[in-house]
């Protein structure tokens, strides 16, 4: 009985998934046939001067730029259903290779950012409940509003301007330090490049969570069974152990895991900001200089990103909310 | 010297009017009451007369825009906040009215076994279910799994686990089927018997009688009149006020009367009144 339930759940699940890849695939791909970028130019670039129109011609031509829309949309998805995104027209390599090795590094920096922010939001939407009305639950009231007011791309730049220009502690920006060859390259420096980013990611990312965990804990402390903890003794640690942390954790961790989205979103800035050599910056590029094969490959790739986060954190609700998990038995 | 003693208690709630001007809501005067060792004590009214705040007052849990003057006196201490804080859930249990009041998040059966102070939690905790007609199994469940009856020997078995000399139910039989309201009567009977004093708000009269020594009648936050439960018998000739006679009267079994004397007429209007 549950098992069918967690197997139709998954069937579902995953023809959803189907249907939203499908739909931005169709979508991506309209958007893309319509904007100003001509392939053709965007493939010969500089060279512009020594391309003949014929050339031109024989490209578009080559390219099948010429047949109708829906013949070229099959084309294009028949190779993708075949595992093949096409090849990047800026980095020369298969979409598939660049999308792995930006994803690799954006994925550290977003990591590092989901727990901090995490970790650090929880925590402050927990003492800002728990000392209610007081000033350290205003100071991170203020902070939470001012924080979630500001854009990323201005607080990175504000942090730049602190930690590079007046204190030198971190570097300006890229993944590895400039002039330095790959293999000598140490984890210290990757570090080092990443924390400007990462902090960055995180102060900003952290006000969503810490608020919604302070209106949540104040819902929670306000209930029945809080008043009940409260008569039969329990107080302070206890009672925030026992009855708070668990029943503003699920919420919590569901937020987070559904932000996957903000995250992706602010890492495409961030990355802009600090040169960091990542999948955000590798859609930037892709858009600025019309790289329609990576940036469809990178647009798939962030649905299905932005999708695992959701999926992830309707199961984790059904592995740990009881009223979920033993609710269909009974 | 009664183990509880509650002496001319009122609580006034401040609430906004309009705007920021503040309004101050009376909603206890001047109450009294004691309770013995080992004594029943039902505190009988109808809803909204304030019975429950009387709970949350001497637990001091009210909320925070509640102002209580008068003197409470736990064992010869004055109960003071501080007073409070040490004795509930150590020498004061309390079984709560919502059914709300259990975790949503937790198994039942943790929630009774924290309760525990003395002996062996998981013991004490079969013990007490097994009493009150729960299945074993039950403690395994979470509190949306039960039903309104049986969160409410839950809760019932909370209070009495942890050993308490002064027990506050509230309201803590509605929902169940009338036998488990016997056995839960007895239960609370029982432990008066071994000295535990009982303080039992209710608005079923019938009930509190079977098991009370005393009664106070209330209305409107105020004790109207603190009483035997002998005296609850024939037509009501010695109960001295005309309210605590006019619902004796209406019980089903002294035939629903409504008394048409003068003073009784007056009571009853205003009792319809609030309702």
């Amino acid at each position: 009985m549950k098992r069918t339930g967690i197997s139709r759940f998954l069937l579902r699940q995953a023809g959803k998934l189907a249907l939203l890849l499908a739909a931005s695939c169709v979508i991506t791909f309209i958007l893309v046939s319509h904007s100003p970028i001509d392939p053709t130019q965007a493939y010969i670039g500089a060279d512009l001067l020594r391309v003949g129109a014929e050339q031109r011609d024989a490209i578009a031509e080559y390219w099948g730029l010429n047949d109708p829309p829906l013949q070229r949309f099959f084309f294009w998805f028949g190779s993708l259903l075949q595992g093949d995104f096409g090849t990047s027209m800026i980095h020369r390599a298969p979409v598939s290779e660049v999308i792995a090795d930006r994803f690799l590094s954006s994925l550290v920096l977003m990591i590092t950012a989901w727990v901090m922010s995490g970790i650090l939001g929880f925590t402050a939407g927990v003492t800002a409940a728990m000392k209610r009305g007081s000033w350290l639950d205003r100071a991170i009231q203020w902070y939470c509003y001012t924080l979630s007011s500001t854009p990323t791309f201005w607080a990175g730049l504000l942090l730049l301007i602190v930690f590079t220009v007046w204190l030198p502690i971190f570097p300006v920006g890229l993944g590895t330090p400039a002039g330095v060859l790959a293999e000598d390259v140490t984890w210290l420096d990757r570090v080092r490049h990443m924390i400007l980013p990462a902090l960055t990611l995180s102060i900003t990312g952290l006000a969503n969570i810490a608020l919604h965990t302070r209106a949540k804990l104040i819902d929670v402390l306000g209930s029945d069974y809080v008043l009940f903890a409260r008569a039969k003794g329990e107080e302070g640690f206890v009672l925030f152990r026992r009855h708070g942390l668990r029943n503003i954790l699920l919420p919590a961790i569901t937020l987070q895991f559904a932000s996957f989205s903000e995250l992706f979103g602010g890492a495409v800035l961030v990355e802009q900001i600090f040169s960091y050599p990542g999948l955000g910056r590798a859609t930037v590029e892709a858009s600025t200089r019309g790289d329609v094969p990576l940036l469809l490959g990178i647009v798939l790739f962030s649905t299905l990103f932005v999708f695992t986060g959701n999926l992830l954190s309707e199961l984790i609700y059904r592995w740990i909310d009881p009223r979920i998990r033993e609710g269909q038995s009974i | 010297m009664p183990l509880l003693e509650v002496n001319q208690l009122s609580i006034t709630f401040t609430q906004y009017d309009r705007g920021l001007r503040q309004k101050k809501v009376p909603v206890i005067q001047n109450l009294s009451l004691a309770v013995e060792r080992g004594e029943i004590v039902a505190v009988v009214g109808a809803s909204g007369s304030g019975k429950s705040l009387l709970a949350h007052a001497i637990l001091g849990i009210l909320p925070h825009n509640a102002a209580v003057s008068g003197r409470m006196a736990f064992d010869g201490q004055p109960l003071t906040p501080t007073v409070i804080r040490k004795l509930r859930g150590k020498r004061i249990a309390f079984v709560p009215q919502s059914v709300q009041s259990l975790d949503p998040l937790m198994r039942v059966g943790d929630q009774v076994r924290q309760a525990v102070r003395t002996g062996d939690p998981a013991a004490e905790q079969q013990r007490a279910f097994a009493q009150y007609g729960l299945a074993p199994q039950v403690a395994r469940r979470y509190p949306f799994q039960l039903s309104g009856g049986m969160a409410r020997r839950v809760l019932v078995s909370i209070a009495t686990v942890s050993g308490a000399e002064l027990l506050i139910a509230d309201e803590p039989t509605p929902g169940m089927d009338p036998a488990v309201v016997q056995e839960t009567l007895r239960a609370f009977k029982a432990f008066a018997d071994k000295g535990t004093a009982i303080v039992f708000i209710t608005h079923d009269l019938e009930a509190a009688l079977t098991i009370a020594d005393k009664v106070a009648v209330f209305h409107a936050g105020a004790t109207l009149e603190v009483t035997q439960a002998a005296d609850f018998e024939g037509k009501g000739e010695r109960l001295r006020h005309p309210y605590t006679r006019a619902l004796w009267l209406a019980l089903p079994q002294n035939g629903f009367a409504i008394p048409d004397e003068e003073a009784g007429e007056t009571q009853i209007c205003s009792l319809k009144h609030e309702a």
